[in-house]
């Protein structure tokens, strides 16, 4: 058995704001292997991003973990100072943001920029490093690559620069990736490539990649386990296609059924019923209850993790019934 | 065409780079200097009729949000004219009309960080009478709660919002506007598939009940199919092909369109299927350096020689679809 490059016990992360304690991730535990691939969807605002953030330690106040650990091979992330935490990011663990304007600065090239990420961990000369970018960017797909090294961000199209981010995660092989959304400005074709490119990564490299997206099809094409989020909590996981095929928790099943496929087109949606609750005053119990089809008074309790082979679901009244 | 509402006739756009005095003077020098420019939209003529959506796809980089820009008014092409109801959409290099209106890509990049959002929606609507300053909070209420948005967040800055809720604060203040033109550039692109069917529904309703025309751009094609009557599929700066929606997915006529129907990733619900991603083969073209004849020779598995050496113009294959492609035109030369 290999140890886990990445553990994630209990995290929690909250943000102390003027109106309330916003509970964007209320206890969240998962492990990756190295090589691994674990997608994570969930519900707009459910806290994948703030989960990102904190394995990175990005997250700023009035945020903060409030409890929990995050270690990497077998290191306590909150022990680390910020110089070695700031050491650790891009060489031992990366992130593709959700919004590319995150990574790139836009008053410098995005070769400026990528040359600046290869030489913070790497020893070399300009010329060595030109090369090197030239190469990265070619590998997501941007044609002429030596002279777009010297274009501005604003220059780049919306994917183009989503590329950058990708390009520059990628550079030294970490050991993990958190990638936020890291195709959604990309055609079909492109993503396809860019996915290529990241699974070789992970085989070749041991790279482990956190995969978080909205887009179910590419999710289960990629990622051998799948994490589904609401409401600042895992609600449901095991191994991708089984999730998918055989959803145990409603929320789950309401986001497949989501689907534009399920609709005939320009006709209404299915949608799950009512809203997201806000994270400032989440009622005991399930955060989905409200909008549960199958909520019983019983879901104003806390809701254990029911454990099931390989899989585990949050719910009293799980789809396909209880064992 | 008469009933055309928003019209683009023959219009191009190329960025040129900038050269600096250092540039001019290593030219002078006889230094190479990369001058080459970018063509981002090659004469594209496009006519979007009132009440309809239009659906524009294509590679990333082709240049969809560039024209998109350009038919919302807020870019000057280099070459061509835009005009929506025979006005044009410019005026001495500012938008002309406030009947259109954006939802930009990049949501963060398009809200100003500095104010709340409940003031970032209203802004407009006073500004142009839709509401007043007193009504102004169960104005922007009621269209926050149209795109799913929690209205007790109005006093919120952009930067405490997720990706997704910031794209909805975007799409309400442009919907907010009752516009009779919408330009949607990816807006669904980062939400969760039920907020998007909720969004997308929204959309529906709306479109049908303001009469909103739209141009919709999207990389997700199942989203396409759904909202667009018609679709205008875009590689390197031209339209290759333009349609009905169903008849253009069902019976693409441009070997483009159909490799890009033919990568849409299919949800896998089988244990350990291994799914091969396979890019559209060849070189991508590069838009500095677009390739003589079709620009999707390099990659076609159908070229022939004509196709080196002529730009093939869109040709009308069946009803109101047209395709760039020569091999719609064997049958008749034959
Ligand atoms: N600085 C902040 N202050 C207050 N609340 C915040 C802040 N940053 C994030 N939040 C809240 O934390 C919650 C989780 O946000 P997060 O960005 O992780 O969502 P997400 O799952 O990534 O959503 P999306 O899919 O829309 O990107 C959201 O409800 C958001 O409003
Ligand atoms: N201001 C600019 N200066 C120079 N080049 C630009 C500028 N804006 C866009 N371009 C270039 O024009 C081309 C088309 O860009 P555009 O943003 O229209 O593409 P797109 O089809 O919207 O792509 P995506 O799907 O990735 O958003 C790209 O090669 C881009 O680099
Ligand atoms: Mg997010
Ligand atoms: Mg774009």
């Amino acid at each position: 058995m290999t140890e886990p490059i990445l553990e994630v016990t209990d995290l929690c992360t909250h943000f102390f704001t003027q109106d309330g304690v916003v509970k964007a991730v209320d206890g969240v535990s998962f492990s990756l292997k190295p090589g691994q691939i674990l997608g994570l969807v969930g519900e707009s605002g459910s806290g994948k991003t703030v989960t990102g953030f904190s394995l990175l330690g990005l997250v700023d106040p009035p945020g903060r973990i409030v409890s929990g650990s995050v270690k990497l091979a077998g290191e306590d992330m909150a022990k680390l100072s910020q110089k070695q935490l700031r050491q650790l990011r891009g060489r031992r663990i990366s992130m593709v943001f959700q919004d590319p304007m995150m990574t790139l600065n836009p008053v410098l090239t995005v070769g400026e920029q990528i040359d600046l990420a290869i030489r913070a961990h790497n020893k070399m000369n300009k010329t060595q490093a030109r090369e090197l970018a030239t190469a990265a960017l070619t590998r997501v797909g941007i044609p002429d690559a030596e002279t777009r090294l010297d274009s501005y961000p604003h220059e780049f199209s919306g994917g183009m620069r989503q590329r950058v981010a990708v390009a520059i995660a990628m550079i030294h092989s970490p050991d993990i990736i958190v990638a936020d959304e890291p195709t959604t400005a990309l055609d079909v074709s492109i993503q396809a490539q860019i996915l290529h490119e990241m699974r070789n990564l992970a085989r070749e490299s041991g790279t482990a990649l956190i995969w978080i997206s909205h887009d179910l099809a590419t999710v289960s094409s990629l990622a051998e386990r799948l994490m589904v989020m609401y409401a600042g909590k895992i609600v449901e996981e095991g191994p991708t296609a089984a999730v998918l095929r055989n959803p145990r928790h409603p929320y789950t099943q309401g986001l497949l059924n989501s689907l534009p496929a399920m609709a005939e087109p320009g006709h209404p949606l299915q949608q799950i019923s009512g809203s997201t609750p806000s994270l400032l005053a989440l009622p005991p119990g399930c955060p989905f209850a409200q909008r549960c089809p199958n909520a019983q008074s019983a879901c104003e309790e806390e809701v254990p993790l029911v454990q099931e082979g390989e899989s585990a679901y949050r719910c009293h009244f799980p789809i396909g019934g209880t064992a | 065409m008469s009933d055309a509402f928003l019209s683009l006739d023959t219009i191009s756009k190329r960025f040129s780079p900038k050269i600096t005095l250092g540039d001019r003077i290593a030219l002078k020098l006889g230094a190479s200097v990369d001058t080459r420019s970018v063509h981002a939209v090659e004469q594209v003529s496009l006519t979007v009729r009132k009440g309809e959506t239009l659906g524009l796809v294509g590679e990333s980089g082709c240049g969809k949000s560039t024209l998109g820009r350009i038919a919302a008014g807020i870019l000057e092409p280099t070459e061509g004219n835009a005009t929506l109801e025979n006005k044009p959409l410019m005026e001495e290099g500012r938008k002309a009309t406030l009947r259109v209106q954006t939802v930009f890509q990049d949501p963060f990049a398009s809200l100003d960080p500095r104010m709340r959002i409940g003031d970032i929606i209203a802004e407009g609507p006073i500004v142009h009478g839709l509401t007043t300053k007193n009504e102004a909070p169960s104005y922007v209420k009621g269209w926050m709660e149209r795109v799913g948005l929690d209205p007790s967040f109005v006093d919120r800055y952009p930067h405490q919002f997720s990706g997704g809720q910031r794209q909805r604060v975007a799409i309400a203040r442009a919907l907010a506007m009752q516009p009779d033109l919408l330009i949607c550039d990816e807006p669904v692109a980062s939400l969760d598939v039920s907020i998007q069917a909720q969004i997308i529904n929204v959309f529906l309703k709306l479109r049908e009940e303001l009469k909103i025309t739209c141009v919709f751009i999207s990389h997700d094609l199942g989203v396409i199919r759904h909202v667009s009557n018609r679709v205008a599929v875009m590689y390197l700066g031209r339209i290759v092909e333009i349609g009905e929606t169903e008849t253009v997915y069902q019976n693409p006529k441009h070997p483009y369109t159909q490799a890009l129907l033919d990568s849409v990733p299919k949800l896998v619900l089988e244990d350990d299927t291994l799914v091969e991603f396979t890019a559209i083969s060849g070189e991508i073209p590069s838009p500095l350096d677009p390739p003589k004849g079709c620009s999707f020779n390099p990659r076609c598995d159908h070229v022939m020689e004509r196709c080196l050496r002529e730009v093939p113009g869109l040709i009308p294959v069946d009803g109101e679809q047209e395709a760039a492609c020569f091999l719609n035109q064997k049958e008749e030369t034959e």
